[in-house]
């Protein structure tokens, strides 16, 4: 058996079967109709939770950058001081922090695909619920039992397919949203955390508190040599050593 | 014949088309048994890209049963296995 006929069975294990139980076929109409706003209700709020999930991630990927801009200057600074090992602690987080930015794009690209793809459901699902508004509305006026019966079961099962295609359509973008809540939720506690965030933030080790004093002391040396500057020209010995310097 | 492609449309193919439409569902059947899922991927897609341009898309207004359903073209084969364990489908020796 081929995959298109093992799907068509799924398709129609899905179908539900309620509308064939009505005593007045016309009764299946309306309830078709309802069944089909509901649906297109449903596929609206699925869109809201991608458009939703997507912001999360791209208020994620902005602080991650924000990280990156902070752990590259404290590298720099770390270097300057003289302390290559606190200098390669800052890139390595670094280079951390940008692993998890290239899987965020990935995530983003992916719900940008999800939403377009919901939508384009949602508009086509628009276009069928307002049809079959009308066409229910002239089959009822028409009704002449056994002619509208067969012209009713047809319509229905094609409705019911709609219906168990559009459902499975929504069932896997919520799936999807789901295991990305949970890796967002994770990523958020390790922002949270600070392990992913610029050294000195959070949880505050060894290595922390080394960089900070350094990046202290540097700030004191900047001070210092600026102080110096400005006091320099009523500084005679200061001065004469500096020409001392130039003349050899 | 009428075949829908899962979360796109409906579209009505004459007999030609169906058989050569036939012929790559054969194909993506043989990736499923093989657990090959790039072969998998591309048959999927092959089979959708022929649907669409050998078939006539459903207009808004036509409500009708499909003779075939294909799934959706970026339906994975650990998904499409999903699926079709679900349902307890064992795949036919034929």
């Amino acid at each position: 058996m081929g995959l298109m006929s093992r799907f068509s069975m799924i398709l129609k294990s899905k179908t539900s079967t309620m509308l064939d139980k009505a005593e007045d076929p016309r009764e299946t109409l309306d309830y078709s109709y309802e069944k089909q706003l509901e649906m297109l209700q449903k596929v609206r709020r699925s869109v809201a939770d991608v458009a939703t999930s997507k912001k999360r991630i791209e208020l994620q990927a902005k602080k991650l950058e924000g990280s990156l801009e902070k752990l590259d200057g404290q590298a720099r600074a770390a270097l300057q001081g003289g302390r290559e090992d606190l200098a390669r602690v800052a890139l390595e987080r670094k280079a951390g922090v940008q692993a998890q930015l290239r899987d965020l794009d990935i995530q983003r690209e992916q719900l940008e695909t999800d939403q377009q793809k919901l939508v384009a459901t949602e508009q086509k699902l628009t276009a069928k619920v307002e049809s079959f508004r009308t066409q229910k509305e002239t089959i009822k006026a028409q009704y002449t039992a056994a002619e509208a019966q067969t012209k009713i079961s047809e319509s229905l099962t094609g409705i019911s397919e709609d219906m168990a295609d559009v459902g499975m359509a929504v069932d896997r973008a919520q799936n999807k949203i789901e295991t990305m809540r949970a890796r967002s939720g994770a990523l958020d506690e390790l922002i949270e955390s600070g392990a992913l965030d610029e050294i000195g933030a959070g949880g505050k080790d060894d290595l922390d508190r080394q960089l900070e004093e350094l990046t202290a002391g540097a700030s004191v040396e900047g001070e210092l040599a600026a102080l110096k500057a400005e006091l320099g020209p009523g500084d005679a010995p200061a001065a004469e050593l500096e020409s001392g310097e130039d003349d050899a | 014949m009428i075949v829908r492609i899962l979360g796109d449309a409906q579209y009505r193919l004459d007999d030609a088309a169906f058989a050569s439409v036939h012929e790559i569902d054969d194909q993506l059947q043989a990736a499923v048994e093989a657990g090959d899922p790039e072969a998998f991927a591309s048959a999927l897609h092959e089979l959708a890209a022929a649907i669409r341009l050998k078939g006539k898309e459903l207009g808004p207004d036509e409500f009708i049963g499909s003779d075939a359903i294909v799934p959706d073209p970026d339906t994975s084969l650990e998904e499409a296995r999903q699926l079709l364990g679900d349902e307890g489908l064992i795949p036919d020796a034929k």
